[in-house]
C-alpha cells in the first residue's frame, strides 16, 4: 500500500473501531452491487450464448461464483483504495473512507470470498472456468487496483480486460473450452471500457488529479481524451457488428447493433465537436445502456430468434 | 445522563452485532442448502 493509503487507513481504522461493528449494508456495499449487476448480465450472456446445455442449478452457481468473484475484487478494491476515495465525492461514503469499516476486514472479507467463488466453480462447474475467474480477479487486483491504476493513464485500458472475462467464463463454464465467439465478447467489453470510463473522467478531471490518479484526462488533457473517445468508438462499433457477419448471430442483433452503434458514434462526434461535461455526461449513460442492449439482443437472438453461436 | 448515552450505544452495537450474526446463519445455511442441491445435481450424472 502506499504511505498515503497507510496513513489514511490508519485514521479511518481509529474511527471504525470508535465506531463499533461494521453492518451486514456495509459489506453488502464492499461489493459493489451496481458494477456486480452489469458483470453478472455479461456471464450470463456468456453462458445463454454457448453452444451446449448445462443444468440450470449449475448455471446458476457459475452466476453466482462470477458474482461473487466480482464482489470480492471490489472488497479487495476498497481495501487497497481507501485513501483516494476518500478524496472523491461519489466514494467517500463507501464503508472504509466514511469510517464505518477497518480496512483489514475488507481484506480478509474480499480474499475469503475470492477463494470461496474460484473453488467452487471449479468443484461445481469446471477448472477452466474456475481458472478464467481466478484469473479476473487477480488481474482486477494486481495488474488494475495495485499497480496499474495509480501509475499510467492507460490503467483503465489493461485493466478493462479484467471486466471484459465473465462472459467468457459463462462460455467456457457450459462447453469447457474457449472459442472465437467469446473472444469476440471479451474484445467488445475491452474496447468499450475506455470510452466509457473517459467520458466519466471527462467530467470528474478534478476529483481524479484531486486524489492523483492520473486518469487521462489528467495527465494528456481533454482534448488527447476525447480524441481518443473516438479511435476507440471506431474500433468497438464494427467489432460489436462482426458476429453477423460472421454468422454467430441473426439478422435482429445484427441491424439492432449497426443502429445502436451509430448512436455510440454520434455521441462521441458531438464530444468532440462540443467539449461539453454535457456531452461527456450523456456518452457516459448511453454507453451504459449501449452495452447493456448490446448483449441482452445477442441473448434475444440466439433464444428467440434461434440462431445459435457454434464457437 | 452520560451513563444513558452510554448504554444506549452499546445497544445500539449488540443489535448491529445480533444482526450480523444472524446474516452469517443464513448464509452458511444457504451454503449447506447450495453445497447439497450441487451434490445432488453432479450425483445425477449433470455437468
Amino acid at each position: 500500500m502506499s504511505n498515503a493509503s497507510i496513513a489514511r487507513n490508519a485514521a479511518g481504522d481509529a474511527a471504525a473501531a470508535a465506531h463499533g461493528p461494521p453492518a451486514v449494508g456495509d459489506f453488502i456495499a464492499l461489493l459493489k452491487p451496481r458494477v456486480m449487476s452489469l458483470v453478472v448480465f455479461t456471464g450470463l450472456a456468456g453462458l445463454v450464448l454457448a453452444p451446449g446445455t448445462l443444468h440450470p442449478v449449475l448455471a446458476g452457481v457459475a452466476l453466482l461464483c462470477i458474482a461473487v468473484g466480482a464482489g470480492a475484487s471490489g472488497a479487495i478494491n476498497m481495501w487497497y483504495d481507501g485513501d483516494i476515495d476518500a478524496g472523491m465525492k461519489r466514494t467517500r461514503d463507501r464503508p472504509i473512507p466514511a469510517g464505518r469499516m477497518e480496512a483489514g476486514v475488507a481484506l480478509g472479507f474480499g480474499s475469503t470470498l475470492a477463494v470461496g467463488a474460484v473453488t467452487v466453480m471449479g468443484l461445481a462447474v469446471n477448472w477452466l472456468a474456475a481458472a478464467l475467474l481466478a484469473l479476473t480477479i487477480g488481474f482486477y487486483v494486481f495488474v488494475y487496483t495495485l499497480w496499474l491504476k495509480r501509475r499510467t493513464p492507460q490503467n483503465i485500458v489493461i485493466g478493462g480486460a479484467a471486466g471484459a472475462f465473465p462472459p467468457m467464463i459463462g462460455w467456457a463454464a457450459v462447453t469447457g473450452d474457449v472459442t472465437w465467439m467469446p473472444i469476440i465478447l471479451f474484445g467488445i467489453i475491452f474496447l468499450w471500457t475506455p470510452p466509457h470510463f473517459w467520458a466519466l473522467a471527462l467530467y470528474k478531471a478534478d476529483e481524479y488529479a484531486a486524489v492523483n490518479v492520473p486518469m487521462l484526462p489528467v495527465v494528456a488533457g481533454p482534448r488527447e481524451t476525447r480524441r481518443q473517445i473516438m479511435a476507440y468508438s471506431w474500433m468497438l462499433v464494427p467489432l460489436t457488428i462482426s458476429p453477423w457477419p460472421l454468422g454467430y448471430t441473426g439478422a435482429v442483433y445484427g441491424i439492432a447493433s449497426v443502429v445502436l452503434g451509430m448512436v455510440f458514434l454520434a455521441g462521441a462526434y458531438k464530444l468532440w465537436r462540443e467539449k461539453s461535461d454535457r456531452a461527456a455526461k450523456a456518452l457516459f449513460a448511453y454507453s451504459i445502456l449501449y452495452l447493456f442492449l448490446l448483449f441482452a439482443l445477442l441473448m434475444v437472438d440466439a433464444l428467440v430468434v434461434g440462431v445459435g453461436a457454434t464457437g | 445522563m452520560a451513563g444513558r448515552d452510554r448504554d444506549r450505544a452499546k445497544d445500539a452495537r449488540q443489535r448491529q452485532l445480533r444482526s450480523r450474526n444472524l446474516a452469517v446463519l443464513a448464509v452458511l445455511a444457504a451454503l449447506a442448502v447450495l453445497f447439497y442441491v450441487i451434490t445432488i445435481v453432479k450425483m445425477g450424472g449433470a455437468g
